[in-house]
């Protein structure tokens, strides 16, 4: 039997400019205890569906046509059309939240920051179970350690912004779950999480669709979630059912070109050296002019670049007292030693809050470091970063330049693309007027874009064309060195591999070395040369990419491949490794590996280029002996 | 909390001290004081008679010593002509203007300021309220547009104008008496029933004419806060629970929307003094403001210098009171320290 039928549903939204079709004529169900991903890139309709399901569709959509079933299993009662419903009426008031549950994408905003999580989990149970205050509070401590929450009696008093990302969705869950819902729409519910989070929410979600018995529409774009979770498949385009089916016939037997063209565009594992993602719409770099012949390369690759020896940052939180009052330190980076070599791109992994953006910032000299060396070496031998002053200063600001993660908050929404392209050169006095005006005109043409486009303001671009922008503007300066901080994770699939192709074909065109930010393992597999794993605030396993992937040291390394969804239904994520432990505390680490408080973390070399960080071996064990330990 | 309380208060020593030294520059700002002003007066119409008392004077007011000794002297921590007499040991000064203590100049206005600020501050958040709630949730409306255009007319009109017309009216309809804050006959007279029914009565007039602006000021910022909170997604999630609409509004955004107003609280407290200075004058209010006014004019300056600081204290106060209620209101002020980043 089906609990939620969509039959040729088409939803419209009535602006000034008119009325754009958002759902054009969409139908599916999902089964009893099922699970159905909807699957689409943003600007799909995807997240309309799921509003019309909840009867949350802003004011200016509309419904004209079709209907949405819902057949509440529990009552066995006839059918109700969502649809037609008041979006404010009591009728759907009482099976929203009730019958129907939501959980959104970002659990930093979904939650008010100023009441307690009980007080807003608890809220349901008391508006559609006739709960008491009492009774709804010991209904939320059930749901609350239904969901795994560490400390259920604690975290009914915590208020959202006290937690963790993970236990913010936890709590979200757990609201949407405390009526017991038939149908659970989960919309992008693991996007804005790091990954072995993801990994440990999806499995949450299956086990809790298990104990409830309830059905589930997936709402995602990322087919590694689709092929870990959903039963039945269905790919929405431009408010169109593209294709659907069972997971299997989807994966297995992809029929429709845009199916097949999505699923090309994820970068997985294992690709072969030298194959490229193949983006649906790609774009062809023009590098010429200036760009290629403006600064002669004269080190050869393969020599350091960029080394950081030691390098450690603190960074104080002040707690309030009297005068001053206590600070306390929190160490972003502990005694990290890195090199970036001329010409390659380096990959740096980690979790949010490992220090992988801190460590950017430290080499861009955004912030200062306490302690260490960063020494740049601009081919007149190495040089440290943090004496660097006047034109010196300067000229290292020219030579390493940042592309930012967010497209849409990285861009001056007051100035023109050509205001922002030319910035750079305004403030480093490069060139004349005329000059200027050609070097934009060269960066559009580098990125793709059309040179018309230079009197437009950013708003009037996708996310794709202004990370494009973005990369233009970093390349103004014709910088040799690129820190890229997760360029991508803010990107559709199908604009991702687009990026990620252009950023590769740039450093090979124009020399270029990046350092590549980001925590998804398998971006950072399809574009780095060597990858760095860091993990709360050290360096914790170096090598070169495949090694790394292949050949995997560090618990911590292992955890984080584990957790990845392939897009793959034949290596679905093993859930039952992930309940090993949290392989992000130092302290839990397995022997020689264990990181206590105050311990440095020492790097070991296993093979040559492979480096973990070990410190229960360092000193003057023998090399066989490391290998001999860690295997 | 209570530590938290007990710091504020602390740290509003030093505030007040800044404050006081500030006030006390600026009184002395002009050249001369009351007394050195009156005996070049006396010079000038070739009487010498009295200007042996003044000098006298002068130096019992201690205005002979240097500035910061004068300064020290005012606020009681250094000996005066007298020993340690100054604000802290609870003597005002002396006006010399009205030729009596402050104390006595002003004693009778500061419960009526008190009375007047405050019952100001509530007219404008009781009416804001109900209006930028209304306004902010039913955007672009006929009544949002009407409430626009009255908040406007409030803000351009003229406070004292709008004060003259409304005691017209006042006086035509209902009788009460034009000016002051009571009927001429309870002037002096002790507490009663009576009096305070006709204080209450004429405290309605000022009190609409001060708040005015303040309203409109108010409806446009809540109707702003508001329409930004409620499309956040928090909101969302209440409505996804199926919650009812005005519950929801009361629950989730209005609360967030709240910081700022009671952040003003503290802000509010010295515009409506200084504000309503002319108001005062014009419907004749027996308030600190004409007090202040008169006394910056003639240069008296231990009035004036008492009346700044009443109105830093007041300042201090309201700003005591919002951080306060944010910290109860706004658990990420309370807990802030301790959040993990």
């Amino acid at each position: 039997m089906d609990v939620l039928t969509v039959d040729d549903l088409s939803v419209d939204f009535v602006t000034p400019e008119g009325r754009a079709r958002a759902v054009n004529g969409v139908s599916f169900s999902v089964p009893e205890n099922r699970t159905v991903a909807l699957v689409g890139e943003s600007g799909s309709g995807k997240t309309v569906v799921s509003q019309t399901i909840m009867g949350l569709l802003p004011e200016k959509a509309h419904v004209t046509g079709g209907r949405v079933l819902f057949r509440d299993p529990a009552t066995d009662g006839a059918p109700v059309d969502i649809a037609q419903l008041d979006r404010k009426g009591a009728t759907l008031r009482a099976i929203r939240g009730n019958r129907i549950a939501i959980i959104f994408q970002e659990p930093m905003t979904s939650l008010s920051p100023l009441h307690t999580i009980g007080d807003q989990i608890g809220e349901a149970a008391q508006l559609h179970r006739g709960a008491g205050p009492a009774e709804a509070r010991e209904l939320t401590r059930e749901m609350l350690s239904l969901v795994r929450f560490p400390d259920p009696v604690r975290g009914l008093d915590a208020y959202p912004f006290e937690l963790s990302g993970g236990l913010r969705q936890r709590a979200m869950i757990a609201m949407a779950m405390i009526c017991h819902p038939a149908l659970l729409i989960a919309d992008e519910p693991t996007t804005a999480l790091d990954v072995t989070i993801q990994a440990e929410i999806l499995k949450l979600m299956k086990d809790v669709q298990e104990t409830l018995k309830m059905s589930m529409l997936l709402i995602t774009h990322d087919f590694g979630v689709v092929a870990n979770m959903a039963d039945e498949v269905v790919v929405v385009y431009h408010g169109r059912v593209m294709e659907q089916g069972s997971a299997a016939q989807l994966f297995g037997n992809p029929q429709h070109a845009y199916l097949k063209a999505l699923l090309n565009a994820v970068p997985r594992f294992g690709m072969e050296p030298g194959e490229r993602l193949v983006p649906i719409r790609p774009i062809e770099p023009h590098a010429e002019g200036f760009l290629k012949s403006g600064r002669t390369r004269a080190a050869t690759p393969g020599t350091p670049l960029v080394s950081l020896a030691g390098v450690t940052k603190r960074f104080v939180t002040r707690k309030a007292g009297m005068f001053g009052g206590k600070s306390h330190a929190l160490l972003a980076l502990d005694d990290i030693n890195l090199t970036v070599n001329r010409g390659e791109c380096l990959g740096l992994v980690g979790e949010s809050g490992s220090g992988k953006t801190t460590t950017a910032k430290a080499i861009l000299r955004a912030i200062e470091i306490d302690e260490g060396e960063i020494r740049y070496d601009a081919g007149a031998g190495p040089v440290d970063v943090s004496k660097l002053s006047g034109a010196d200063l300067l000229d290292y600001r020219k030579r390493v330049q940042l592309i930012f993660q967010d497209p849409f908050s990285s861009l001056n929404p007051r100035m023109t693309v050509n205001d922002l392209l030319s910035e750079p050169l305004v403030i480093h006095k490069v060139g004349t007027p005329e000059e200027r005006a050609e070097r934009v005109r060269e960066l559009m043409r580098l990125v793709g874009l059309d040179a018309r486009f230079l009197r437009r303001y950013p708003h009037s671009f996708s996310g794709g064309q202004r990370q494009r922008i973005g990369i233009a503007r970093a390349l103004a300066l014709n910088p040799e060195f690129i820190l890229c901080d997760e360029p991508t994770s803010a990107l559709d699939v199908s604009v991702q591999a687009q990026i990620l192709n252009l950023l590769k074909d740039l450093k090979r065109e124009l020399g270029l070395t990046y350092l590549f930010v980001s925590h998804n393992l398998a971006v950072v597999d399809y574009i780095a040369d060597r990858i760095a794993v860091m993990c709360r605030g050290r360096v914790v396993e170096v090598a070169p990419t495949r090694e790394l992937i292949e050949n995997p040291l560090h618990p911590y390394t292992r955890a984080l491949l584990d957790s990845v969804p392939e897009p793959d239904l034949d290596a679905p994520l093993d859930f039952a490794r992930l309940d090993a432990g949290r392989a992000s505390e130092p302290d839990a680490w397995p022997h020689p590996y264990r990181l206590t408080d105050g311990m440095a973390p020492t790097l070991v070399e296993t093979e040559p280029g492979h480096f973990v960080c070990a410190p229960g071996l360092a000193g003057n064990a023998p090399l066989s002996s490391v290998k001999e330990a860690v295997s | 909390m209570a530590f938290y309380v007990l710091r504020r208060i602390l740290t509003m020593i030093p505030t007040l001290l800044v404050i006081s030294l500030l006030t006390f520059i600026i009184i002395e700002l002009p050249a001369g004081d009351y007394i050195s002003n009156q005996i070049a007066a006396l010079r000038a119409a070739g009487e010498s008679a009295s200007i042996a008392k003044l000098e006298f004077m002068r130096s019992e007011f201690a205005l002979d010593r240097p500035f910061l000794e004068r300064y020290l002297i005012w606020v009681g921590l250094w000996p005066g002509p007298h020993g340690f007499d100054g604000l802290i040991q609870g003597n005002w000064g002396w006006s010399f203007e009205y030729d009596k203590p402050v104390a006595e100049v002003v004693g009778p206005t500061l419960p009526l300021t008190i009375v007047l600020n405050t019952a100001t501050i509530l007219f404008v958040y009781v009416v804001s309220f109900p209006i930028g709630i209304y306004s902010a949730t039913r955007q672009y409306s006929w009544g949002d547009y009407g409430f626009t255009l009255v908040g406007y007319i409030g803000l351009a009109t003229p406070n004292f104008l709008l004060g003259l017309i409304l005691l017209y009216f006042s006086n035509r309809w209902f009788g009460l008496s034009i000016g002051g804050l009571m009927d001429p006959q309870y002037i002096g007279e002790p507490w009663s029933v009576a009096k305070a029914l006709s204080i209450l009565a004429h405290l309605i007039v000022p009190t609409i004419v001060i708040g005015t602006a303040g309203t409109a000021a108010m409806i446009r910022r809540l109707r702003a806060n508001l329409l930004d909170e409620l499309h956040k997604q928090y909101v969302t999630t209440a409505r996804a629970k199926g919650m009812r609409e005005a519950r929801l509004l009361l629950k989730y955004p209005l609360r967030m929307a709240l910081n700022p107003f009671i952040a003003d609280i503290g802000n509010l407290i010295p515009s409506l003094v200084s504000g309503s200075v002319i108001v005062s004058v014009v419907l004749n209010l027996p308030t600190v403001g004409p007090v202040l006014l008169n006394a910056l004019q003639s240069q008296d300056q231990f009035l004036s210098g008492f009346v700044l600081l009443f109105v830093a204290i007041l300042t201090l106060f309201g700003m005591l009171v919002s951080d306060l209620l944010l910290a109860v209101l706004d658990p990420r002020i309370r807990l802030g320290g301790k959040a993990p980043s």
